[in-house]
């Protein structure tokens, strides 16, 4: 049904390539560069509670070279970078790789599933909302996306935890297997069992934007010439909403949907704190208490490539769905 | 045999805000009666932006929500209410759009003069019928497959066409169905619009080139402030002669071929109390300032005018028509009392008391 201009494409493909590595440099030596001026010794976090003398110290410094100058470090760590290897993490005491992929695994299925679960709701509700424009369900539904888009992840997380695992009980209270259990060994059920919570926690916040987005798509939809033209044919209201309504406003509510990864791994890292949910952002967070530095970096590394996937996905729906776009050329 | 549609005395207003929480009546279209019968085009013609298209709007049922109707618009005889206006829309009465904006932008065209379809027998049927109609129209099986934008003017126009004679109406509503395209294109237009009248189709043709109106229709209705002036056949217009109403005179006085003689003034954008066409009217009497006009028939032809004999034969007037009517005008609109001064009406203003010296002088 969808043509795709391969050549074109493959051409937008090599630019965006060409973007991400120009990024992934860029913020590289820009984290490096903060780290190494932050008050963080990462010989001093090395060592941790043990004591050296001052030459066992000076030793260390030169075997990892922080007696170089900044330039040089920062090149240094580029071409590490550039070879594949993002170093030892300093807490887990493994290579930083397998740390983030271990971690980002787990918090994948909880950004995935509230991503999914935000995706349909917020569209649902937003297309509601806007079909019923001006009534109590429209009221409503706007209503409740203000509260939610004002207050904060953490706190919601919080009032969740409250009512649903301290209150009524349905949930644990936190952590992604039950305490004396290995994280092989768990069923799918349990696992999901502690899915749920989080997952909606972090999936509420993303169904406000969508909404109040679909929401005003869909009345400027209404106000359209072509919705009149509908009525006037004589097509029933909800047919309209659904043929011609959801048709336009489809792709636009996905492309935000695509570009709100940055927002949905700012999420996950304040929903695992809550729950001790055992992701990417408590990893996170325990790199930046514990000053471990290969790991804070090679997480910045991810997320960056994680957020713009987010916006190229984002920008292949637009240019190459759309048959009103994927036709020209952009040169 | 009745009349196709009849619309009678159907006045449009909208409630608007002006300057925090003043309500303020906005009058579009006032005390508008017209009717069609089958195999006849009849054209609606006013200036662009008067609200002409709300005409058409009200008979679909599809005026907005702040709209108020008072007046009623019959159907074969049968009083359309918004119920019955929802059953035939689409099916008994069609609406032929003006531009390529009518469809939706991310649908394919054959798609979309198909329309909504209960079951997949009905869609098969109609994607047949579809075929059909689109090949009359001379657009080929690979226009099925485009998206409106795709489209060039000509085809979309056949298109628009296409997608309201697919259901097999008795009546089509043509709204402004030429702006914009070239002489060529209108040309055809004009010729597609009367085919529909030769296969027995009435048609209201809503549209502000009067070249269109005069070409295309049988009887025309001028469409003056949002009152109909006059309802004249298309001979009469050749000629000012045989027109009664001093407006629609001036009007087609001013077309090049008639001798392009211009007259001064604008159409009153407030409510008026007496004739819309007073400040501008070279009959004007005492009368016309404080009382409304009645559409009244003269000759079959109709006219809103208390004055029109004074045109057709200068000193002979009708006093007893003339009266007659006066009884019967509506008392004054409350309305009129709040003229928000705006520029325009100032300049009106201005030309009245200058028209007033020199009949003094």
């Amino acid at each position: 049904m969808i043509k795709i201009n391969s050549k074109k494409l493959a051409k937008f493909l090599g630019l965006k390539a060409v973007r991400l590595l120009i990024l992934l440099i860029v913020i590289a030596a820009i984290s490096f560069i903060m780290i190494q001026l932050s008050p963080i010794d990462p010989v001093r976090a090395y060592l941790g509670q043990r004591i050296v003398s001052q030459e066992q110290l000076a030793i260390m410094g030169e075997y990892w070279g922080t007696n170089l100058s900044l330039g040089e470090r920062v090149m240094g760590w580029i071409s590490t970078l550039a070879s594949g290897s993002m170093g030892f993490s300093l807490i887990y005491r493994v290579p930083v790789t397998e740390v983030i992929v271990q971690k980002f695994t787990a918090s994948l299925t909880l950004m995935v599933s509230s991503w999914i679960i935000s995706g349909v709701f917020g569209f649902l509700l937003g297309v509601l909302a806007g079909a019923k424009e001006g009534t109590w369900i429209d009221k409503v539904i706007k209503t409740y996306c203000y509260i939610l888009q004002s207050s904060p992840t953490f706190w919601i997380g919080l009032v969740l935890l409250m009512v649903f695992s301290v209150y009524l009980g349905w949930f644990p209270i936190g952590l992604s297997v039950p305490i004396g259990q290995l994280a092989d060994t768990v069923t799918f059920w349990q696992w999901l069992h502690r899915l749920i919570l989080p997952a909606f926690t972090l999936s509420i916040v993303g169904i406000a934007s969508l909404t109040m987005y679909t929401r005003d798509k869909l009345i400027n939809v209404k106000k359209s010439d072509y919705f009149l033209f509908a009525q006037a044919r004589g097509e029933s209201f909800w047919g309209i909403i659904k043929n011609h309504g959801i048709r336009n406003i489809l792709i636009p509510a996905i492309t935000i949907q695509f570009m709100s990864f940055n927002e949905l791994f700012g999420g996950t890292i304040l929903v695992e704190q809550v729950f001790a949910y055992p992701g990417i952002g408590q990893a996170t967070v325990a790199a930046g208490l514990r000053s471990d530095v290969p790991l804070l970096l090679g997480i910045v590394i991810i997320s960056t490539i994680f957020v713009f996937a987010g916006n190229l996905i984002a920008d292949i729906i637009y240019k190459y769905v759309d048959p009103r776009l994927r036709g020209e050329d952009d040169d | 045999m009745g009349k196709l549609l009849e619309v009678n005395n159907l006045s449009i207003s909208f409630t608007q805000y002006v300057q925090g929480l003043n309500r303020h009546d906005l009058k579009v279209i006032s005390d508008l009666s017209l009717d069609i019968e089958e195999s006849e085009i009849v054209a609606v013609l006013g200036s662009s932006g008067s609200g002409k298209s709300l005409l058409a709007h009200t008979i679909l049922g599809i005026l907005p929500y702040n709209a108020h109707v008072t007046g009623e618009v019959k159907y074969k005889g049968e009083v359309l209410d918004q119920d019955k206006k929802e059953k035939i829309r689409g099916k008994e009465i069609c609406l032929i759009p003006q531009s390529v904006n009518f469809l939706d932008p991310l649908m394919k065209v054959s798609q979309q003069a198909v329309g909504e379809c209960k079951d997949d027998d009905e869609r098969k049927e109609k994607k047949l019928k579809q075929r059909e109609v689109f090949a009359k129209y001379g657009l080929d099986e690979s226009v099925d497959d485009l998206y409106p934008f795709e489209l060039s003017g000509g085809m979309a126009r056949k298109v628009l066409l296409s997608t309201a004679l697919l259901n097999d109406p008795d009546l089509l509503i043509a709204d402004e169905p030429t702006p914009g395209l070239d002489s060529k294109s209108v040309e055809e237009t004009i010729q597609d619009i009367r085919k529909l009248k030769e296969q027995g189709k009435g048609v209201l043709l809503i549209t502000h080139e009067i070249d269109v109106a005069l070409k295309t229709a049988d009887r025309i209705a001028i469409f003056y402030s949002g009152y109909v002036i006059e309802i004249n056949k298309v001979e009469n217009f050749l000629n000012s002669e045989n027109l009664l109403h001093p407006y629609t005179k001036a009007l087609v006085d001013a077309l090049p071929r008639n001798g392009f003689k211009l007259t001064e003034g604008v159409q009153p954008l407030e409510e008026v109390s007496g004739c819309p066409y007073y400040e501008n009217c070279p009959i004007s009497s005492d009368k016309c300032a404080n009382n409304k006009p009645e559409l009244i028939e003269h000759n079959g032809a109709m006219i809103r005018c208390f004055n029109f004999n004074k045109a057709v034969s200068e000193d002979s007037v009708s006093e007893e028509v003339v009266d007659g009517v006066v009884s019967e005008a509506p008392v004054e609109d409350s309305v009129s009392e709040e003229v928000i001064e705006e520029p325009i009406t100032e300049e009106i203003a201005e030309e009245v008391n200058d028209e007033e010296a020199n009949d003094g002088a």
